[in-house]
């Protein structure tokens, strides 16, 4: 897509630019926090095209990411490809991903005319707000990374959020190219017909290890999106992704464009796979990756960014020596030494990301051996509705040996979950709500020198984040 | 003694956790040294007789068509049958709905309910979300609703209880849920068996004493649900 030319001043823009500056400088210099929406409030007020505006003039153009896991990680693998391509970026990078957030970012990387001041603009959008985002942006590439059950009390249900996606894909053109996981069968049929041109991505993979035995409890989409009859799967790698096919009427997989294969885990560290490029009219190859984040689902994450950057024709060798040096988002996936013990805390917020994570922490070590905290609050960003926790498979910990203890808003909660679960009652810890007194009095029923988990919702996330913050342990994340 | 748990349409009607009902059910059934079975029942599945407590969950709009279907005739008499035999039920949000007379929508055909209860329910313009509690004879009870259907309970249904905090079945009489005989419908998600824990056994003790029988299930220690409990009671009257 051409970009649009800044012929002459647009003094609205201009306005709501200087507005946005001013807020976030001001708010950053009060201490209230990193000021990731307030701007784009602010501007939104002066110049409500403002995001479509400087979006339109990034030269190289836009890529949005979307999907209700993976996204802010995704959107940072490509973001830090594209900078290794020698592009300057602008991104949403705190993972304020609602309309605000992003046009706040494009507001902080553009001139006061509104010429932006990088090449491509790299844009995670929420679930919600991704048809208005996809409406300004007019993106050169969207990527739709997969749809699962999440915050019903705030999306709906999935659905919903499938037929708005649907409905939005049909204002894009043949010059955008929406990258999509082929193995989620809803995303699949979303984009089945549509102008735009479609790169599909997906795993191959035979290590039986790494497949499912039945669908999990916390899916929804597993029926043929054609005929509506149950979906069978030759393959299946997580919640309901894999290789499906509908027995009734033929519907199955799209042929996968970029797949990923040969996937080696390596516990709570790190990941190596293969991936094979082959889009139509293109010579088939293969990258091998080895990427320094964890679990089945980041080997997914990977095999999307790779695709993006087909998308965006970035050389292989650039993808994967910017892959090799890629370190995961706050809260994602991290390890903080506080009073020497090393806390390894990774975020939880929905039923699938909460059962990939406990897939991880237990197969890595045959059953759950590390004392976890899990901080479960119920604020509006975690969803006020904490039924989905009862989606989410703690059984799996029913048979491990470490101490489980509970903390945040919604704690005991989590707690009689745990019990429910058949987890020995010995074994459960509940600790006080409060997660600054909760961490210390978790981190004082820890051996010195010992590795334990911290699995928070967003907002406990946060919140640890911050009482780690103010005592020395992490950088505020808006400075990461 | 066993305790068997009819899950109606598992795969069809689990939105929400609702699970947790039936996992409340089985481990309080064995805590107590029962046995406890989970006979799913899916489209197109007999009623199995030996049911003791159906659970009857909620479901994305296009699955209650077809769940709306299966019920009408023989399969939605068995289930009456069994209920009006003394067999107990928890039902939540679309399974509610759906052993009504039936749920009207904005537009298009009513979805026929099997009149369990002498309720019908209309789609609304407004979405009920939030912390409830609702008094009622167990208790309070603490739940999270999340609908927009309005339903409004016929001159032959008797009220789970009455709101104190939140919407309701209407938004307006103040009521929550339906109960007849054995059988408890409602909109509470939370999961609602598992931090409402007397209602959780009077439903097991009703299922299995329905032959007549008395069933006493002896106390077990329930700190861990009344932490529950008062947690999210407290996010109910802080939220709403």
């Amino acid at each position: 897509m051409a970009p649009r030319p800044a012929t002459r001043p647009d003094l609205r823009l201009g306005a709501a630019l200087v507005a946005a500056k001013v807020t976030g400088v001001a708010i950053r210099r009060l201490g209230r926090g990193g000021g990731t929406a307030a701007p784009g409030l602010v501007a939104d007020r002066i110049d409500p095209d403002l995001l479509g505006k400087i979006a339109g003039r990034l030269p190289r153009g836009a890529i949005v990411v979307a999907g209700t896991n993976g996204k802010t990680t995704v959107a940072r693998m490509v973001a830090d490809v594209l900078e290794a391509a020698g592009l300057a970026v602008a991104h949403n990078r705190s993972g304020s991903n609602m309309v605000r957030g992003v046009a706040s970012a494009l507001a902080e990387r553009s001139s006061l005319g509104g010429d932006p001041l990088a090449d491509a603009g790299v844009i995670e959008g929420d679930e919600a707000a991704l048809p208005e985002i996809v409406r300004q942006v007019q993106p050169r590439v969207l990527l739709l990374n997969n749809l699962f059950r999440d915050q019903l009390d705030r999306y709906g249900e999935l659905a919903t959020v499938a037929n708005r996606w649907r409905a939005a894909l049909t204002s894009l053109g043949s010059d955008t190219v929406v990258v999509v996981n082929a193995d989620d069968p809803t995303l699949a049929a979303i984009t089945g017909r549509i102008s735009a041109r479609r790169l599909c991505f997906g795993l191959d993979e035979s290590d039986p290890r790494l497949r499912l035995p039945s669908l999990p409890h916390a899916v929804d989409a597993t029926v043929c999106g054609r005929c509506g009859h149950d979906l069978a799967y030759d393959a299946l790698y997580s919640a309901h992704l894999g290789a499906w096919r509908c027995p009734a009427c033929g519907n199955a997989r799209p042929r996968l464009d970029v797949v990923g294969r040969e996937i080696v885990l390596d516990g709570v560290e790190a990941l190596r796979l293969a991936v094979d490029v082959s889009p139509p009219a293109e010579t088939a190859r293969r990258l091998d990756l080895a990427i320094a984040v964890p679990g089945l689902y980041n080997a997914y994450n990977a095999v999307a960014a790779v695709a993006a950057a087909t998308a965006f024709g970035v050389p292989d060798d650039v993808v994967i020596a910017a892959l090799g040096r890629f370190r995961s988002a706050f809260g994602r996936i991290e390890r903080v030494v506080y009073r020497d013990r090393t806390l390894v805390m990774a975020l939880v917020k929905n039923p699938v990301g909460f059962n990939e994570m406990l897939r991880m922490l237990t197969t890595a070590t045959d059953g759950l051996t590390v004392p976890t905290l899990i901080a479960i609050n119920d604020l509006f960003a975690d969803g006020r509705d904490v039924s989905w926790l009862w989606d989410v498979d703690f059984e799996l910990l029913a048979d491990g040996t470490a101490p489980l203890f509970t903390s945040g808003i919604r704690g005991p909660d989590m707690a009689n979950r745990l019990k429910y679960a058949g987890v020995a009652s010995e074994r459960i810890r509940p600790l006080p709500t409060d997660l600054a007194t909760g961490l210390d009095a978790f981190v004082d029923a820890l051996p010195a020198g010992e590795t334990s988990y911290l699995l928070p919702t967003y907002t406990a996330m946060l919140e640890l984040r911050r009482v780690l913050a103010a005592r020395g342990a992490v950088e505020a994340f808006w400075r990461q | 003694m066993k305790l068997t748990i009819g899950w109606l349409y598992p795969s069809k009607m689990n939105i929400y956790g609702d699970r947790g009902n039936v996992l409340a059910l089985a481990q309080r059934a064995r805590w107590r040294g029962l046995d406890a079975e989970i006979a799913p029942i899916g489209l197109g599945d007999p009623v199995p007789r030996e049911v003791d407590v159906f659970f009857f969950g909620g479901g994305q709009d296009q699955e209650q068509v077809s769940v709306s279907r299966d019920l009408q005739g023989p399969k939605g008499q068995a289930v009456k049958d069994a209920v009006e035999g003394g067999a107990a039920m928890l039902a939540v949000c679309g399974g509610y709905q759906l052993l009504g007379h039936e749920y009207r929508p904005h537009d298009g055909e009513p979805l026929l309910g099997i009149g369990l209860f002498d309720l019908v329910t209309v789609a609304g313009r407004e979405r009920f979300i939030g912390n409830v509690v609702v008094d009622t004879d167990f208790g309070p009870l603490v739940g999270f609703e999340n609908h927009s259907g309005l339903t409004h309970l016929g001159p032959n249904a008797r009220p789970l209880g009455r709101v104190r905090v939140g919407r309701g079945n209407n938004g307006r009489d103040g009521t929550e849920g339906a109960r007849h005989r054995n059988a408890v419908g409602c909109y509470l998600h939370g999961s609602l068996l598992p931090k409402n824990p007397r209602l959780t056994d009077w439903l097991i003790a009703s299922g299995l004493g329905r032959r007549g029988d008395g069933v006493d299930l002896p106390p077990l220690n329930d700190a861990m649900e009344q932490a529950a409990h008062a947690a999210a009671m407290e996010r109910a009257v802080r939220t709403r």
